[in-house]
């Protein structure tokens, strides 16, 4: 288990970096933290010619916090992002998600941007992105775009992403008054990925209804999706219209199938776990209001 | 901008438990390798080479993590601290080496090099963790003989409660 | 390890085919890459070596790899020597082989089918083994019962997994020729002998030296032995010293597993609950070879087959079946978990029909404290137990009526609550000639007798006086120098840190013998004994010595505190170290005829260790500990998780040697058998494709999925060893899959339990869906074709798409080459070699895991513009995958076709191993993507029409995606 013989680039500055990129295009490998590039490169799976390590840029391993979002350099830690309170209590769902991924010893190094441009459908961080409507940036030698994370997972490991890009940071809205936050998932193992994962976000008017409600899922299908809840815009925001949201959607959703679960099982987990994200987002949004 | 061809040695020069070494690596070299085989240090085991089973996990940069999907290049000037560091120079277990052996925490051993390390930050990091939370630390690392029950205990001896 | 300089590296090409003949194999770039010293394949070897031999007699070669033919996924193929394992991995890469594929089985219950595909042509079936055994009058019991029990189902392949791989350095050399193999294999050393008989070399030519401890065993680490033999071989090839270390992926798919069985239980009853007759009907899915010890695993608890009770009445059937999957072999428990999934479920399902609670059916058919030494139907003698006491212990540590009401609450309230037991003796310390059970009386008078386990100690004392203690136990970490010290010291009076011991074996040097090594519990039943009776020896002689020099009676001398002393005269003492520095330096002062020097061994035989009789009865072990498990759990209904909320285990070890080595036998043991009962599983698919080929997909168990036990200890001392121990290192290994099960299904109100209990398994049970593991061998997959000759193959899907022409202009363009190159996303070339034929080359991937695949498809069966199938096959770096798929077109009208699709393939190599996560997703990817560039080109004007053929398509769809 080693892997194929590659050149080793360690760019020292991002515009290093994307020259790489160009030289080599689809057959370079860009290394962050490692967690899911090493074992592929391990089992040769993936077969670079090079591999651009850039763990050496600085520039993208910052945090910017604005009014109404927060930039995360795409080199920021998993272990790390949990460890800066503007960020954890700038983005809650964030901070409820990410001590789901993984174990201790994956998430001192792997990165944000890494799980991103990772893309697995199961990963708790593209997720809770995906959910946020966040946004992916991403720079070539071109100049640099920003994409938002809805558009940016594309199926199984599949990304938006070109060859000679490089994603350099994300961008997370902050937030949101009167919104509750909620996130769970259901894994065969601890700290294994998720069979099925979901993310709430809800924010409940002072009638008690529901003002806009976004619903993720991971695991279900081949890339982490928001559902489409509007229908339930102005309904009420409590435990039963939780379960129809999650009834609803459960029927909607075409599941993948693998070792540990079939499609009626994801179909199931995305009613039960639905259900009590959605709540709990509920509860949030409405203890919020009680306080204020 | 460092580059180093596919079939070129380099030579890499870590702070192996606060002592420099080095030795040669070609890009494709893995740390756990180098550790091995170009270092002659032993300590620091391999049980699958893709990241699940965490016989591997040292200490390097100050994070506890896998030096199974590291490259030796990408070290090269880096700390890294391995289960060779932990006892005194004289051999004296330290108390989290103690307490392994006082509560039955080992028995091949193949695992408990990786376990060691991650204790040690994880006690750092939090000093006096519940055994939930020990079982949470401990689930990235797979252990065959011991059942785990005897190394959540000893890492709580050694955290002082 | 370098224990000889000038090693080469080697990596083992294994086969990505589950059953196959090997056409060709060209090695030539391979050894031309630089830094190779050379390529050993099957015939190679074949021509230094024998086939292994084997416990049955069938016309089976065993080789330790593939000669003509491949019979499982993993089985090694070819072998690379080189200056590194990187280099030799790159070579590996640079064989060529082509292969003609045979219809793969995985299932044993299918490869006993008429027409089965056969693994061993000269056997002429796959069933390689079928004994009956009657033990008692079964049939009458039968006729007299108030109640009959059936039960029927399959037990999973599992194994134990230790985490340091197998390594093997092998160094041959001549005048004379012979073989040095250093490794961490564990015996038993019975297997050298078939090393011997493999390499052609007498005993003494072949000199196996183990390593002090090794990384866990639990049984898999006797299954190297044929990798010792290859690499021995290879070595006498290849000219220089070699090392292999295994790794991660070799051992999920290469080394060994515990059986997957096919098992079925009948049992009698009275009505008032006494279990009058048992049967069992056991089949055994060894795998693609019958590699010694088996078929051990079947017949390891034969000789106990009445379990825990008096029963007298039993029949048994074995059949073993060999299938396109990898060799089985010992795993912690061997044979343990399957025999105990059979006798205690049924037990505890005749409670049930009878209404007796299960407890008290033991209860009243337990074999009783004053009946011990029990001699069993099947010849087994327990030596000592109390099997009540054990009941008792764990009802009240389990607080069990409190259980019960918490059972009754919660059921009230709709929960799914259930509580499950087991009961089972733990044989330890086991007779070699156990196996021989498989051959019938006649066929083992024929052979020659055979019996025993002997045990072998020595212990030293040197000129200093320091004591060394040499076991050739093979320890993997159940502390055998901690507990031999400790042994050897109380009797010499010194302290167990001034003994030294050493357990490592050297066949040349070390007393060993055919039951030496680490396995069935031998250590604390037969070793450690053993070993105590070697120190007695020692301690007796020390004592003569003391006592002539202090002029008193040798009874009179104790030894305490590193002296030798006049017992109540504690003054007039020797230092032990000096009495035995005499025996060496000043002989001639030794008591009249006493030997000089201080040099003991002791090879013991248990004399319970006989041969079969002719009543096929056999003493299969010297102790037989017992255990006691008891769980209760909890069912989420919506989701399957299982809540373990009580697990009590009560252990009978015998006299206890060292507490904490016993604990945390039982705590590891625990694990595994909670492991087996809810995560731990090889899937095969009907492919017979290896589907847990990571550590990702075999999920062994952490630290959070462990529960709390509560453990309960009591001793009933072995009268057949001198401390009074018994062995205790299968433990729960082998009695928490059943007592969970049983839990489970006491919750579920059913007794259709299968293992392991996964998530998506129980919520399926739970709700009454039938459930089968995607890829599984027994899978109920999608509907896919399944023409005559059909592909047998875990991977299926259908689906449709609307396209925007009528179906003859879909059609054209369907079996247009140009097109469709143009619209197959890596599509680099695409041929017609026929009129129905085509080959293709294709680069597929997803995030840079890439390869690039030649594709060869066939038309069958067109009918147009409606309907064809594709038959097709394609290979690659990343694996192979064959395949068929049937696509039809139906006219929508005002120009649009509705494409129907479906397709069923067999994907295999290390996509299929390692890429389980993935296949299904990547194939749906691809063949959205496919539509898509299909759709678009129909918009824009479609092409002007080729005559056929479409295999990036199916190709795609056939899998070696991701
Ligand atoms: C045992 C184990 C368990 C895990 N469990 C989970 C889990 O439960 N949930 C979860 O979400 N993850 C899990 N992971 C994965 C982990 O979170 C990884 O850290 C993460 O998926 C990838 O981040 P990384 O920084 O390590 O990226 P890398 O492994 O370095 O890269 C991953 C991929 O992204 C590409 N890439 C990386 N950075 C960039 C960039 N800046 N621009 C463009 N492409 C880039 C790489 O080329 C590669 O293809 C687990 C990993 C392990 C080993
Ligand atoms: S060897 Fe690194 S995690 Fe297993
Ligand atoms: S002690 Fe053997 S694997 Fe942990």
């Amino acid at each position: 288990m080693k892997p194929v013989a590659f050149e080793y680039c360690r760019p020292d500055t991002v515009e290093e970096a994307l020259d790489l990129l160009k030289e080599f295009g689809s057959d370079a490998s860009i290394i962050s933290g490692g967690l899911s590039l090493g074992a592929m490169l391990n089992m040769r799976l993936v077969r670079p010619k090079a591999l651009i390590d850039i763990n050496g840029l600085g520039e993208l391993a910052d945090i910017k916090a604005g009014d109404a979002t927060i930039r995360t350099g795409t080199l920021i830690r998993q272990a790390g992002a949990m460890e800066m309170p503007v960020l954890m209590s700038g983005v809650p769902l964030l901070a409820k998600a990410l001590p789901y991924v993984g174990h201790y010893q994956i998430r001192s190094r792997g990165t944000l941007g890494g799980s991103v441009a990772h893309a697995d459908p199961s990963a708790e961080i593209p997720l809770t992105l995906v959910t946020l409507s966040g946004a992916v940036t991403l720079r070539s030698p071109g100049g640099s775009r920003e994409v938002p994370a809805r558009e940016f997972f594309q199926g199984l490991l599949t990304t938006d992403r070109r060859a000679d890009e490089l994603v350099t940071g994300l961008t997370w809205p902050i937030r949101r008054d009167l919104t509750g936050y909620a996130f769970e998932e259901l894994a065969q193992r601890h700290g294994d990925f998720a069979i099925t994962a979901v993310a709430a976000e809800a924010t409940v008017a002072g009638d008690g209804s529901i003002a806009d409600v976004s619903f993720g899922l991971g695991g279900v299908e081949d890339r982490p999706f928001v559902a489409t809840t509007a229908g339930f815009v102005g309904k009420p925001a409590t435990a039963a219209t939780a379960s129809d949201i999650a009834n609803t959607i459960a029927e909607t959703v075409d599941p993948m199938v693998d070792l540990q679960a079939n499609a009626d099982y994801r179909r199931q987990l995305v009613r039960v776990l639905g259900a009590r994200v959605l709540t709990a987002a509920f509860n949030d949004a409405t203890g919020q209001q009680e306080a204020a | 901008m460092l580059r180093i061809k596919p079939d070129q040695k380099q030579r890499v020069t870590v702070t192996v438990n606060g002592k420099a070494v080095s030795g040669y690596a070609e890009p494709r070299m893995l740390l756990t390798d180098f550790l091995r085989h170009e270092l002659g240090m032993y300590g620091t085991h391999v049980g699958c080479e893709h990241g699940v089973c965490g016989a591997c996990t040292a200490i390097i940069d100050g994070a506890a993590t896998r030096s199974c999907l590291r490259y030796a290049v990408q070290c090269d000037g880096l700390e890294i601290q391995t289960v060779e560091g932990l006892a005194d120079a004289d051999g004296t277990l330290n108390t989290l080496q103690k307490a392994f052996n006082e509560n039955g925490a080992l028995q091949c051993g193949f695992c408990t090099a990786g376990i060691l390390m991650s204790s040690t930050k994880f006690l750092q990091e939090n000093p006096k963790p519940n055994d939930d939370e020990i079982r949470d630390m401990l689930s990235g690392h797979i252990c065959r003989c011991t059942g785990y029950t005897q190394i959540v205990r000893a890492i709580r001896q050694a955290s002082g409660q | 390890m370098e224990p000889v300089a000038g090693i080469r590296h080697v990596a083992i090409l294994r086969s990505s085919h589950a059953h196959a003949r090997i056409t060709s194999i060209d090695t030539s770039k391979a050894e031309a890459l630089p830094g190779v010293h050379g390529v050993v394949t099957g015939v190679d070897i074949a021509s230094v070596t024998n086939p292994i031999p084997s416990a049955i007699r069938v016309p089976i070669k065993f080789y330790p790899i593939a000669v003509d033919k491949v019979r499982y996924v993993g089985e090694p193929v070819a072998v690379i020597a080189a200056i590194d394992r990187y280099v030799a991995e790159d070579a590996m890469e640079l064989i060529e082989i082509e292969y003609e594929s045979l219809p793969p089985v995985a299932d044993p219950v299918l490869a006993l089918e008429e027409g089965a595909s056969l693994l061993h042509d000269d056997v002429g079936s796959n069933q390689v083994h079928h004994r009956t055994f009657k033990y008692g009058d079964p049939d009458a019991a039968f006729a007299s019962a108030d109640k009959i029990v059936k039960l029927d189902w399959r037990y999973p392949r599992y194994s134990s997994t230790p985490m340091e791989t197998y390594g093997v350095v092998a160094n041959f050399e001549r005048q004379p020729d012979r073989y040095t193999i250093w490794s961490n294999f564990q015996g038993p050393f019975i297997l050298h002998a078939l090393m011997t008989g493999a390499l052609g070399v007498p005993g003494n030519r072949l000199r196996l030296i183990t390593a002090p401890h090794s990384g866990g065993s639990f049984g898999i680490k006797q299954a190297m032995f044929p990798y010792m033999v290859l690499l021995g071989a290879c070595s006498k090839l290849l000219g220089c010293p070699l090392k292999w270390i295994e790794d991660r992926l070799e051992h999920l798919i290469g080394s060994s597993m515990a059986a997957d069985r096919a098992d079925k239980v009948e049992a009698a009853f009275s009505k008032d609950g006494e279990l009058l007759g048992l049967r069992f009907d056991n089949i055994v899915n060894v795998g693609a070879f019958v590699r010694a010890p088996e078929p051990a695993s079947v017949y390891r608890m034969h000789s106990a087959s009445n379990g825990c009770y008096r029963v007298k009445n039993i029949f048994v059937e074995n059949r073993l079946v060999v299938t396109n999957t990898t060799p089985i072999g010992l795993n912690r428990g061997y044979g343990g978990p399957q025999f105990y999934f059979a006798l205690e479920r049924v037990i505890e399902a005749g409670a049930k029909e009878l209404g007796i609670d299960p407890a008290e059916i033991r209860r009243r058919n337990f074999i009783r404290a004053d009946e011990f030494p029990y001699l069993a139907p099947a010849g087994a003698t327990y030596d000592s137990g109390d099997y009540e006491a054990g009941l008792d212990q764990a009802l009240d540590l389990a607080a069990y009526d409190d259980l019960k009401a918490a059972r009754e609450k919660a059921r009230a309230e709709g929960k799914l609550f259930g509580i499950g037991m087991a009961a089972g003796i733990e044989p330890s310390g086991s007779n070699m000639a156990y196996v021989t059970l498989a051959q019938t009386p006649e066929e083992r008078a024929k052979a020659g007798g055979r019996s025993g386990g002997l045990g072998t100690a020595t212990i030293s004392v040197d000129p200093s006086g320091s004591v060394t203690v040499k076991t050739v136990s093979t320890p993997a970490g159940q502390g055998h120098q901690t507990v031999a010290a400790q042994v050897v010291a109380d009797a010499l009076g010194m302290r167990p840190d001034q003994i030294d011991v050493i357990t490592e074996v050297d066949t040349l040097t070390s007393a060993w013998s055919l039951a030496s090594g680490n396995y069935a519990n031998r250590f604390s039943s037969v070793v450690i004994g053993t070993i105590a009776e070697t120190a007695e020896k020692v301690a007796k002689k020390i004592k003569l010595i003391a006592a002539e020099n202090l002029e008193v009676a040798p009874e009179d001398i104790e030894l305490v505190g590193g002296e030798a002393r006049v017992v109540g005269v504690p003054e007039q003492a020797l230092p032990i170290r000096r009495v035995a520095s005499q025996t060496h330096w000043h002989p001639a002062g030794l008591p009249e005829g006493m030997e000089p020097g201080l040099f003991e061994t002791t090879i013991m035989n248990p004399p319970m260790l006989d041969a079969p009789d002719d009543q096929d009865r056999v003493g299969s072990a010297v102790t037989f500990g017992y255990v006691f498990d008891l769980a209760a759990v909890e069912i989420d209904r919506t989701t399957g998780e299982i809540e373990i909320v009580k697990y009590v285990s009560v252990h009978d070890v015998g006299n206890v040697l060292n507490g904490l080595v016993v604990e945390g036998q039982i705590y590891g043991g625990f694990a595994h058998g909670i492991a087996g009962a809810l995560l731990e599983e090889f899937v095969y698919d009907a492919g017979a494709n290896p589907q847990a080929g990571t550590f990702a997909d075999y999920l062994c168990i952490t630290a959070p999925e462990v529960p709390e036990v509560t453990v309960g200890h009591f001793n009933t001392p072995s009268p057949h060893n001198t401390l009074g121990a018994k062995g205790m290192g299968d433990g729960s290994s082998m009695l928490a899959p059943t007592a969970i099960a049983n839990a489970a299904a006491d919750a579920l109100g059913t007794y259709e339990i299968e293992l392991p209990l996964t998530l998506n398994k129980t919520w399926a049970k739970a709700n009454g869906q039938e459930y089968h593991r995607a890829g599984a061998t027994r899978a109920k997959v999608g509907e896919g074709p399944r023409e005559a000759g059909a592909v047998e193959g875990g991977l299926t899907g259908e689906g449709s798409v609307e396209l925007s022409a009528p179906p003859a202009v879909v059609w054209e363009m369907l079996l247009d080459p140009d097109a469709l190159a143009s619209v197959v996303p890596g599509c680099e070339k695409l041929e017609q070699v026929g009129e129905d034929s085509f080959t293709a080359e294709v680069v597929i991937g997803v995030a840079g895991i890439k390869g690039v695949y030649s594709a060869a498809i066939d038309l069958k069966d067109k009918i147009e513009p409606q309907s064809v199938r594709l038959v097709g096959k394609a290979s690659g770096g990343l694996g192979f995958g064959e395949g068929e798929g049937r696509v039809t077109l139906e006219d929508l009208g005002n120009g649009k076709t509705k494409l129907s699709y479906s397709y069923r393939a067999n994907v295999g190599g290390k996509v299929a191993a390692v890429g389980q996560r993935m296949l299904g997703t990547v194939t749906k990817l691809l063949i959205g993507q496919f539509f898509r560039g299909f759709e678009r080109r129909l918009k824009s004007g479609g092409d002007d029409g080729g005559s056929s053929g479409n295999p990036g398509f199916f190709r795609r769809m056939f899998g070696g995606g991701s």
